[in-house]
């Protein structure tokens, strides 16, 4: 990332009221979309449009021939074209033939994309949004930095000093006022308006129609008032028929905000009369601007899929903490990311692709199943494979895949670290490494990694096995995690054996664009996990895990290794994260727990990778309930600890701040321990906890479970 | 009952909901709200009804006597000077408290729009389940300009704040009638 962007994110970070202001939304929106779906299907819905849309999006073309006939059967002009100049000339042209020289708008994120207003304004035409929050950063010369909430970064006084300015009257903070001013003031504009301009939410190829969603009632005013009418639809708006817009109608202002509908739905299909008996004039603009070549590529087509919503960005932990403009573009937040990368240019999305941090939040929520942090790992991988990696990540990565030379600087490490070290922390770094132990203490290396110490421990002979990967924090740092596993599942009879050529996963070289590495990695451990023969393959890091049973199958696909993808498969069958193997084991009767009463209050961690990507989250919880623990469930237990691999190195001050809320969070339900699958989250969690002194102790499942077995 | 949902949804967005067994009743509601708006007094302020099957030319000419402020001559000007304005719907949506109308005609959407309040009446037996039956019932080929209502305008841009009537009216009062004449 840019020392420009980094700085940009920290002096938003700085900024109270806008963080404090983007905090409690995305507390309050969590709870008004969950009750604005009480009732309906959530995952069905989502189906449905993401099969509307992503075939819609193999049909542009055809759709918007049809979109086309039909509007203009009607008497609709509409004009198709690729390139944004286009869109801008073909406007500029329609005002001068017709005189316009003031131009309503109601909010058109696809007008923001091309910079109508620039154009307009610089051609003499006076241009006034009229959607509230469009106004105010119109007036303060400011970009959207949400889609659905464009001016949420600002304050009601800096809203008052925009409007007082504006009408030369000193106002006061009184919102309703405010709004009543800006009611009044563009009142105006409207009935002096000679053209109104409009996006589309929807645009219905079998009737010709074009769909406005709006809650303040200025788009019927935009579409009502003035004799000319421009639309501006961007392709992927197509739909091909009238049913299908529904479910979209459900969805989207339900995501949006909460609502079962707008105040207001338009469904404009052909001119209508003005107050003087002359029809209005209906101008129709079908923009591709790439995403035809969008719709082509394999991967992305699927963010065709998406309907504006900014549920991600309501939901997402970076969102939330830096706001909208950092992303430095009109679409904002991760899926603003990948629009940006097309609509725009690659190059705007080099720098903020790296603000994610992959937690998956966001899709979990989105209506038009966009798969965004995959699709942001996909631009890094194109980056990488042009650009190649920053030399100092490449070298440090070309050491953790030397296995051998990985394991003996870790051993150095341990020996390193030793003047720094206490208690198996490292509280203070010397440098320019200090960042990363400001905010929370740092594990030591352990003096004996697991692999060492798995081979002192008396295992049942004879019975099934099973191969353990420990991936690099339990081998080198926690290895006593790796112990716990061990002793339950020897309990269970299962010996436990551990492949030697095993190596790191390969989930940081993915999550940097490195695929290559990511491929030979998977490649590695495939070999060493099946070449035993074992039929389970179980590990207690949830992005292990994930990796093992999702991603190396995706990481050969893409890297064109087809030869490896049968035994990738096998891989991922036999593969389990801890918590699921047990609670099958405690199934199948082959483990007991001690089943005692009250033993103590544990609050459970939800990693992402656990919840969000393996979707383990109840398993854990189950068995240590039957433990006998209670479980307290922490506000936002599903939120991402911040760490996210190397994220918390190149992004310290953000990671910081996810964490400052998580470990609030943790204190606040009074638990004795707080739990959790992920050694990453251990890392960042333990670390946060240490440095503020906290009683709270730190525990991965498999130790709670290894002292409560019978 | 659809009506009872409708209802519930409405209200819960700030929408004002009656409704009456016979047209009788709903008029003199409509009278007795007029009139306590001032639209009966003399140099007071104006209320517009755009045409509409409710409305036949009987009772425009009784509503003239009664009702000094009230106008069905529809423009700009005098939806934008007028505190009230008073539409047919055609139809209404249960599950979402909507009120849908088929809006080609510019007079029915600027009554709607521009006035501080708006009186809807609808027909009782217009109320459909949802939107795909509401889509059903009247296909966007077949209307110029769907109106799809639901509550009065409003807004959260300025610090999340919910905040009615930016654009649109401030008030939505839905006027059920059980037995509209033909």
């Amino acid at each position: 990332m840019s020392s420009q962007l980094r700085k940009r994110a920290e002096e938003a970070m700085a900024q109270k009221t806008l963080t404090s202001a983007l905090g409690s939304f995305s507390e309050a929106y969590v709870v008004s979309r969950a009750k604005a779906y009480e009732g309906l299907d959530f995952e069905e819905l989502r189906n449905s449009i993401a099969d509307i849309k992503g075939k819609a999006s193999q049909h542009l073309d055809a759709l918007a021939e049809q979109f086309k006939k039909n509007a203009e059967a009607r008497g609709a002009k509409v004009f198709r074209t690729s390139s944004p100049e286009e869109v801008k000339k073909y406007i500029l042209n329609l005002a001068r033939e017709k005189g316009v020289y003031r131009i309503v708008k109601s909010k058109s994120m696809a007008s923001e994309e091309i910079h109508l207003n620039y154009d307009l304004e610089a051609a003499g035409i006076s241009v006034k949004e009229t959607d509230l929050g469009e106004w105010i950063i119109q007036l303060a010369g400011q970009r959207p930095s949400h889609m659905v909430l464009p001016a949420i970064h600002m304050t009601r006084e800096q809203v008052a000093d925009l409007f007082s300015k504006e009408i030369s009257e000193r106002l006061t903070t009184d919102i309703p006022k405010l709004v009543k001013v800006a009611r009044r003031e563009l009142r105006k504009y409207f009935f002096e308006a000679d053209m109104g301009i409009s996006g589309a939410n929807i645009a219905i190829a079998e009737s010709g129609t074009i769909v406005l969603v709006t809650n303040e009632g200025n788009a019927r005013l935009v579409t009502t008032l003035p004799k000319i009418h421009v639309v501006l639809v961007g392709l992927e708006k197509l739909i091909p028929g009238v049913q299908d817009a529904v479910p979209i109608l459900k969805a989207l202002p339900r995501s949006a905000t909460g609502q079962l509908l707008t105040s207001y739905v338009s469904m404009i299909s052909a001119p209508t009369p003005n107050t003087d008996g002359t029809q209005k004039e209906l101008h129709i603009i079908l923009m591709d601007n790439q995403r035809t070549a969008m719709a082509a590529d394999p991967q992305f087509r699927n963010a065709l899929q998406c309907i504006r919503c900014a549920a991600c960005l309501n939901v997402c932990p970076v969102y939330r903490l830096v706001g909208g403009h950092v992303f430095g573009h009109v679409y904002t937040g991760g899926i603003g990311t990948i629009l940006t990368s097309w609509f725009n240019l690659m190059q705007n999305a080099e720098d903020i692709q790296g603000l994610c941090i992959t937690c998956g939040r966001c899709k979990t929520v989105c209506p038009g199943k966009v798969n965004i942090p995959e699709l942001i790992l996909e631009i890094r991988r194109r980056i990488v494979q042009k650009k190649g990696m920053p030399f100092i990540q490449k070298a440090a990565f070309a050491v953790i895949r030397n296995r051998k030379l990985f394991h003996s600087l870790l051993r150095a490490g341990y020996l390193a670290q030793k003047p720094l070290a206490k208690d198996g922390f490292i509280r203070h770094l010397p440098m320019f490494f200090s960042g990363l132990a400001e905010f929370r203490s740092l594990p030591t290396v352990a003096e004996t990694p697991f692999r060492e110490r798995i081979k002192k421990i008396k295992q049942p002979q004879g019975g099934e096995k099973v191969a353990f990967f420990a991936g690099c924090a339990i081998d080198f740092v926690y290895p006593h995690i790796g112990e716990a596993v061990v002793k339950v599942l020897n309990k269970a009879g299962l010996e436990v054996i551990f492949p030697e050529e095993q190596s790191c996963c390969g989930t940081p070289f993915r999550g940097s664009g490195d695929y290559d590495l990511a491929a030979e990695a998977a490649i590695e451990n495939i070999k060493a996990l099946l070449k035993d023969g074992v039929p389970y393959v179980v590990t207690a890091c949830a992005s292990c895990a994930s990796a093992l049973k999702l991603e190396f199958v995706h990481v050969l696909e893409t890297e064109g290794k087809t030869e490896w993808i049968a035994q990738a498969k096998e891989l991922a069958a036999r593969t389990y994260d801890f918590s699921t193997f047990v609670k099958k084991l405690v199934d199948e009767k082959r483990l007991t727990l001690k089943e005692a009463k009250h033993l103590e209050r544990i609050t459970y961690h939800d990693s992402c990778h656990a919840k969000r990507f393996l979707n383990v989250y109840e398993e854990p919880r189950t068995l240590m309930r039957k433990a006998g623990y209670d479980i307290v469930e922490s506000f936002e237990s599903d939120m991402c600890c911040g760490m996210g691999g190397s994220y918390t190195v190149k992004q310290p001050e953000i990671s910081s701040r996810i964490l400052q809320r998580k470990l609030q969070n943790i204190e606040d339900t009074h638990a004795d321990m707080v739990c959790m699958e992920c050694p990453g989250c251990i890392m960042q969690i333990k670390g946060g906890l240490d440095k503020t002194g906290s009683k709270i102790r730190v525990k991965h499942t498999a130790e709670i479970l290894a002292d409560n077995l019978r | 009952m659809m009506i009872d949902t409708f209802k519930i949804k409405a209200e819960a967005v700030g929408s004002e909901v009656y409704r009456f067994s016979a047209d009788e009743d709903a008029l003199s509601f409509i009278v007795e709200f007029l009139k306590k708006e001032g639209i009966a007094e003399l140099n007071g302020p104006t209320a517009v009804w755009a045409d509409c099957p409710f409305l036949t030319a009987m009772r425009k000419k009784e509503l003239v006597e009664k009702v000094e402020g009230l106008r069905f001559d529809i423009s700009f000007e005098t939806a934008a000077l007028a505190k009230i304005g008073i539409s047919q719907m055609d139809w209404a949506i249960a599950d979402t408290g909507t009120l849908m109308q088929n809006a080609g005609a510019v007079e029915q959407r600027l009554v709607s729009m521009l006035p501080n309040i708006h009186l809807a009446i609808v027909s009782t037996n217009k109320i459909l389940p949802d939107l795909t039956t509401a889509l059903a019932e009247i296909n966007p080929r077949d209307a110029d300009y769907l109106t799809f209502i639901t509550g009065p305008s409003r807004t959260a841009d300025i610090e999340r704040v919910l905040t009615i009537g930016v654009h649109g009216p401030e008030r939505l009062i839905v006027i059920f009638v059980d037995q509209p004449e033909n």
